[in-house]
């Protein structure tokens, strides 16, 4: 079995509207040495292939669905 | 005219936009999402508003991949009108009919209200009832409104005269609704047949319900 674990998060430079929000919330909870926060999601997926097929196919399945990369970059780790 | 209206599951403007068309005097056919060919004859086919699976993963990313879409690409591609409202938009975006992205409003709201719009071009199908820097009042109502495209683009964008519309206010100003790119509410596709907008045409037909601004737009396509 092989896990992937994919990190979806919105391109540098596109404004994250929810990591702006959780930034001012904490600002005003008193946590004043933030300086930046993004939010993204994260997709475990378990394979039923060896890890290098795993690979390819997983990185085809972002940028086919799993991603929008108009907006969205992704990482992809292979466990 | 003949028009097609797509339905998948969670689409909830179905009936809204057929009743636009029908009440302007055209035949309309409902279409499902599995099936893999348009009505015979179709002029126009729409891509309504609503919730396509959920919208669980990205608003309007599972549906482009319905079996229909594949027939509506190749209709697209064929110089035939497709037209998507709100979800229908974003399904668009998301089968790269159209270029950009609907991201979340920036204010993270729903946001559901009259919105002005200013028409921006009107040498298309779209907008030739309407006239260059006319006001609009049209109702939006969405959570994932906010149009990205990068600079470069834009750029291109523009150039082609393919940015439709704008929020603004009464005079035709910019205002920011939902953070979209340069107040972008509404673009097409560099060939002109293929049009997205988040604002709702449908539901501004009847001054009883606020606005008949839709009428002109949907009626564009007759000519």
């Amino acid at each position: 079995m092989t896990t992937a674990i994919i990190n979806v998060f919105l391109k540098e430079g596109v404004l994250d509207p929810q990591g702006k929000a959780a930034h001012h919330a904490l600002d005003s909870l008193g946590f004043k040495g933030v300086k930046d926060v993004r939010i993204g999601k994260q997709i475990v997926l378990q394979l039923d292939v060896d890890k290098e097929k795993a690979e390819a196919e997983v990185k085809e399945m972002c940028e086919t669905l799993l991603a929008n990369t108009v907006i969205e970059d992704y990482t992809i780790e292979i466990k | 005219m003949k028009v097609a209206v797509l339905r998948f599951p969670g689409t909830n403007c179905e009936f809204d936009t057929q009743y636009a068309f029908e009440k302007l005097g055209h035949e309309t056919a409902l279409v499902w999402h599995e099936d893999e060919t348009l009505p015979e004859a179709t002029d126009l086919v729409v891509v309504p508003g609503g919730f396509s699976y959920g919208d669980y993963l990205r608003s309007g990313s599972i549906a482009r991949f319905s079996p229909v879409m594949k027939a509506v690409k190749a209709y697209a591609d064929n110089g035939g009108k497709v037209l998507g409202i709100c979800n229908g938009f974003q399904i668009l975006t998301e089968a790269g009919m159209l270029p950009g992205a609907l991201k979340r409003n920036n204010n993270l709201h729903f946001i559901s209200k009259y919105q002005n719009l200013c028409v921006v071009n009107n040498d298309n199908a779209f907008l030739n009832q309407c006239e260059k820097d006319e006001v609009l009042n049209i109702p939006i109502a969405h959570a994932d409104g906010n149009y990205y495209i990068d600079d470069e683009r834009l750029e291109k964008l523009e150039a082609n005269g393919q940015v439709l519309l704008r929020y603004s206010d009464a005079e035709g100003n910019r205002v920011v609704v939902n953070g979209s790119v340069t107040s972008i509410a509404g673009v097409c596709n560099a060939s002109k047949n293929v049009f997205g907008l988040m604002p709702h045409p449908e539901r501004a037909l009847e001054a009883i319900l606020g606005s008949e601004d839709g009428i002109r737009m949907l009626k564009g396509f007759e000519a």
